[in-house]
């Protein structure tokens, strides 16, 4: 949503971890006016990565200009640009949480979402971890209404054929 | 089960009030203790109830989410799903937690951050004590599983604390999807 702030800008930063990268990044953009927004940041094995929204009265060519120096080193890649106002797609969905493990090997990420896709399903989170010989997947999935029951079918078929386990099961919360 | 000595009709007819949202500052102060014979406190409680009563799938209520920064709070679990031990709807004032045990994850939203839901540890088996609005007496109610999640809730709401507080983890905070 595009506010008194400004335009919504795009950053994405990744780079061999090292102590104060979220500082220097935050640093900058706030002496640039620039609001952070909704952001993750997290430690990808060695590799720190960013990827955030800010709101900023600046362009992205200012913006980026201003995080030059982190990159300089050509350690950090640094990256910004425009994106629209526009509202996240919503399927209507209900949330589900998706986690697939097993021994490592080729394309189960593209295997599994494939088949969410298909249902219609709309992954909003998901991460992957590979720790020696096994490979994890977390998701939060809006599945539509009737789909979960056919889904979890195919995932298990698709589960079969790549040797891994699959679990999908309501992540709906309690409201308090 | 039963709460010895309480009767929600003594409160009187409550006004439905209006929730407070975070970052509303009252949310984060830790409530004032007060006197459950206080007929003001009396008539606070019955709002509580009130509101929680027009308030679709609400089912605990704290002083500080209507903007009165004190230690009272309203409660009803009944007929969830994930309750087991029930108390009915009930109000306690200056409520303590004395034992905690069972620890489990469980996600949970709050009518005062309306837009997120979270992960957070509960204990699955709780003693509380506390006082009851009107008469003042003093009661330790022992609960479980869905009711002791929301008493743990509401008696962090009483002392300045959101689920937000207490989240599992830096990616244990959700869009909420679902609005009741």
């Amino acid at each position: 949503m595009t506010d008194v702030h400004g335009a919504e800008l795009a950053v994405t930063v990744i780079g061999p971890d090292r102590t104060g990268i979220v500082a220097d990044v935050a640093e900058a953009l706030a002496r640039l006016g620039a609001n952070l927004t909704d952001s993750t940041m997290t430690r990808l094995r060695g590799h720190f990565a960013m990827t955030l929204i800010c709101t900023a009265q600046a362009s992205a060519t200012e913006v980026e200009a201003a995080l030059l120096p982190l990159s300089a080193d050509g350690q950090l890649l640094v990256t910004v640009r425009d994106v629209g106002p526009d509202e996240p797609p919503h399927n209507g969905g209900l949330p589900y949480l998706l986690s697939v493990h097993g021994a490592d090997r080729l394309g189960i990420v593209a295997a599994v979402t494939r088949v969410v896709a298909d249902a219609g399903g709309n992954v909003t989170d998901l991460s992957t971890r590979l720790v020696g010989p096994l490979y994890l997947l977390v998701a939060e999935v809006d599945l539509p209404e009737g789909v979960p029951g056919e889904l979890t079918k195919r995932l298990a078929h698709v589960a079969d054929e790549l040797g891994v386990e699959v679990n999908l099961r309501p992540a709906g919360a309690d409201v308090l | 089960m039963s709460i010895e000595g309480w009767d929600i009709t003594a409160l009187g007819t409550g006004r439905a009030l209006p929730v407070v949202t975070a970052p509303e500052p009252v949310l984060s102060r830790v409530g004032e203790p007060v006197d459950p014979t206080d007929p003001q406190i009396v008539a606070l409680a019955a709002d509580l109830v009130a509101t929680m009563a027009v308030s679709p799938g609400c089912v605990g209520l704290a002083a500080p989410q209507v903007g009165v920064s004190v230690q009272l709070f309203a409660v009803d679990v009944t007929g969830h799903p994930k309750a087991a031990t029930l108390h009915g709807a009930f109000v306690l004032a200056n409520a303590v937690i004395v034992e905690a045990s069972r620890w489990r994850p469980g996600r949970e939203g709050c009518m005062s951050v309306p837009d997120l839901t979270g992960d957070v540890k509960r204990a699955g088996r709780i003693v509380v004590t506390g006082e009851l609005p009107g008469s003042g007496r003093k009661v330790t109610i022992t609960t479980d599983a869905f009711e002791a999640r929301a008493l743990q809730h509401e008696i962090d709401h009483c002392n300045g604390l959101l689920f937000l507080d207490k989240v599992s983890g830096a990616h244990a905070i959700y869009q909420r999807k679902v609005y009741l």
